[in-house]
């Protein structure tokens, strides 16, 4: 199946977020886009529901993170809520074997590539840097470094050429990581070697306080065609439309068309992250505004245009969702800390004196206080 | 063995690398066609193809960030940083990523990458070809570095940094790439001694002179001229400068009581401050006297009419002997005066 080359707007500035491929408007009517359209022929009543179910869950899981962060349990969280079409529907257009590199706020990116549930909470409990490995679900640990991740899709993706595969490698990162270098960098790189890689940009409209506007006066998709990269600019609050379009980009990528590159023009509903205070940059007004076009109701309103979102299913969804959040807060709550000495495991692969020294030392140190730990019954 | 240059040894070395592992693959700026600016990579790409000595886009971060992706694959890159000071753009992937993945993923994802980089002056280079960072590196957890003085070494060491499931930091000193030594090129990684091992490059009794790479020539003429004034210095070449091979240095230490540590590097929190530091905390009841840096100066490195007065020479080296030795010395006065002397104010304006 074909696909244009690029839906690019040429000259509206980047802060026009109506300029994008849809299929469901936000009233949850469905919108023919003669593109788009072909990508999600298979996707019945069925395939939406379960679409909704999976952004329902990541929602839950999302609050949840919230008020274990209020409630003391975790350090530190990024919120997604109002992106969890563009995670969702652009995860699933991988195949399970394709390799993900997610930013920090690809909650559902990882829910779909599955992760389970202290996945989402031990990290930023601060037990550990990451929880999953990789190749379980081949999904990178989620990356801090704005745009660090771009370049290691590209990376991989190389590699899959030099295996032969037809495997596609893909990079999430948000609309502030298109100033940095190695964002540029990884579309220099994906495009001389054809790379079969995915870069998804989720712009939110902020970069912590700044405005995609101090990020862009062009709109973001437009800049990939530069370095020869066919793009599509969607809209990130419909499930649908992300799926689609994604299928597009990873099919390219995957039949050897080389890299491609979407942008899922959405909204961070929330602070940057809980120690973020949104009210201080942005207006009731906007945030009102985007609440009009969340993800979820969308695709509820064209369900139940269509007949096919039941009470029954409502309740089946909210009591999963339920069961996520409480398994999230179960994995937080129940976590034990690992002991002291293992700070020092896995800094090399291989043994290094020089550390295993400063281990000897600080485990004598630890030792001195064994006798005490005995006497109050634990271990430090 | 065979008479080889360091730069041909290097190009051996990464050859038998990529005949013996097909996950080892090359990737840098003019390494293809060119074989690099200074040849080293000369004549791989013909052997091994496009898909294995890549010619990348001039982006420092970019063939870093590519080489994480590709170890994530599974491959062992081998990564030409085309000199010393263009690694700062690509330091962010370095010791963000390249140094951290293993920690950060508790084990599960190695990064055996290997970050070769021409390094440090002598050459007449012009700015930002000279730099010598390798600080920066040691003080990165995660990181082995390493720098070779010889192409035995430069040979040997390579192919261990290759086979090495951690990120090395491997530096080859300009300025000796021309020079020739014997080399054995079948020598089995198993029997050759290990990457992070010192070597006593000269024995002696009276003096400890620590120092690695090219600098370790110009502590050989410093011993054997000193040798003429009857003072006997035992040379270290430390190979390894993370970590370092205390146990060697140790021994060294405390046969002779005196420490002077030597590299071009400049002085503050470098190098030699964590080799002074840790040999005074170990070995503080051997020593006879304070140790002694030297050092390039805390300068930018300077134009190539006066490099030579910013690297540290034989008879800079020979004055920081006498210093240990508390024999007179002429070329330098206190390091540290105190506020009685009258030159306190040289010193941080007095403030210190």
């Amino acid at each position: 199946m074909t696909m244009m080359h690029t839906l690019t707007p040429t000259a509206e500035p980047a802060t026009n977020v109506d300029d994008v491929a849809r299929l469901v408007g936000p009233d949850g009517g469905r919108i023919a886009h003669p593109d788009l359209d072909p990508w999600v022929a298979d996707i019945d009543a069925d395939a939406l529901r379960s679409l909704y179910r999976d952004m329902a869950i990541v929602r839950r899981i999302d609050t949840e993170g919230v008020a274990l962060q209020r409630q003391g349990q975790l350090g530190l969280w990024a919120p997604c809520q109002g992106q969890e079409a563009t995670q969702v529907g652009t995860a699933r257009a991988f195949r399970s074997d394709d390799f993900v590199f997610p930013s920090y706020r690809e909650i559902g990116v990882n829910f779909v590539r599955g992760a389970v549930a202290s996945d989402f909470v031990l990290a930023w409990r601060g037990e550990a840097h990451s929880t999953f490995n990789p190749y379980d679900i081949n999904t990178a640990t989620p990356q801090i470094i704005i745009g660090a991740q771009a370049l290691h899709a590209v990376g991989y993706a190389m590699g899959i050429t030099f295996d032969g595969a037809d495997q596609v490698a893909g990079a999430y990162f948000g609309d502030g990581a298109t100033s940095q270098g190695d964002v540029n960098e990884a579309m220099v790189f994906a495009s001389s070697f054809r790379a079969p890689v995915v870069f998804v940009c989720t712009n939110n409209q902020w970069a912590i306080s700044e405005p995609v506007s101090v990020q862009a006066k062009f709109p973001i998709a437009g800049r990939a065609p530069g370095f020869g990269i066919p793009s599509l600019r969607v809209d990130g609050n419909d499930v649908l439309a992300c799926l689609a379009a994604m299928r597009w980009a990873v099919d390219h990528a995957r039949t050897g068309g080389g890299p491609a590159f979407i942008e899922a023009v959405t909204y961070r509903m929330g602070p940057h992250t809980t120690s973020d205070d949104p009210t201080r940059y942005r207006d009731k007004d906007e945030v009102e505004r985007w609440r009009q076009r969340d993800p979820l109701a969308r695709i509820e309103a064209l369900l139940r245009a269509e007949d096919a979102f039941s009470d029954d299913f409502a309740r089946e969804v909210a009591d999963e969702s339920d069961r996520w959040g409480a398994d999230v807060r179960s994995a937080c709550l129940s976590a034990r800390t690992r002991p002291a000495i293992e700070v020092f495991d896995d800094v090399y692969a291989e043994p290094h004196a020089g550390l295993e020294i400063q281990r000897g030392q600080f485990a004598a140190y630890l030792d001195g206080f064994a006798a005490e730990d005995a006497a109050q019954g634990g271990a430090r | 063995m065979t008479q080889l240059t360091m730069a041909k040894s290097i190009n051996e070395g990464l050859r038998r690398a990529m005949a013996d592992d097909p996950k080892v693959l090359v990737l840098g700026e003019d390494i293809g066609k060119l074989g690099g600016v200074f040849r080293v990579t000369d004549g791989l790409l013909d052997q091994f193809g496009a898909a294995r000595v890549i010619d990348t886009p001039l982006a420092e971060s970019g063939i870093m960030g590519a080489a994480v992706g590709l170890a994530f694959r599974g491959y062992r890159p081998v990564v030409e940083i085309q000199f010393d000071g263009f690694v700062y753009p690509a330091f962010d992937q370095i010791v963000c990523q390249v140094a951290k993945l293993h920690y950060r993923t508790r084990g599960n994802v190695q990064m055996p990458i290997t970050i070769r980089i021409p390094w440090a002056g002598g050459v007449g280079a012009a700015e930002h070809h000279s730099e010598s960072p390798e600080a920066y590196f040691v003080h990165t957890a995660g990181l082995r570095v390493v720098a070779v003085s010889n192409p035995q070494d430069a040979n040997v060491m390579l192919r261990q940094a290759i086979a090495s499931n951690d990120p090395v930091v491997y530096f080859e000193p300009k300025r000796l790439y021309h020079t020739k030594g014997e080399v054995d090129l079948d020598l089995d990684l198993a029997d050759a001694p290990p990457m992070g091992l010192a070597r006593v490059a000269r024995e002696g009794s009276d003096v400890t002179l620590l120092t690695y790479g090219a600098q370790v020539a110009t502590a050989m003429d410093a011993a054997t001229a000193a040798e003429d004034d009857g003072i006997s210095i035992e040379v270290i070449d430390l190979r390894s400068i993370s970590p370092v091979d205390y146990r060697t240095v140790a021994a060294s230490v405390r046969k002779t009581g005196r420490v002077v540590v030597t590299h071009e590097a400049a002085r503050e929190a470098g190098v030699g401050a964590e080799l002074i530091a840790s040999v005074t905390e170990q070995c503080f009841n051997h020593l006879e006297a304070a140790p002694v840096r030297v050092t390039g100066h805390d300068i930018p490195y300077p134009p190539a009419k006066l490099e030579k007065h910013h690297l540290p020479d034989l008879d800079r080296i020979l004055d920081a002997v006498d210093r240990v030795l508390d024999r007179p010395h002429s070329l330098s006065g206190p390091e540290w005066s105190s506020p009685e002397s009258g030159r306190a104010a040289t010193v941080n304006g007095g403030m210190l």
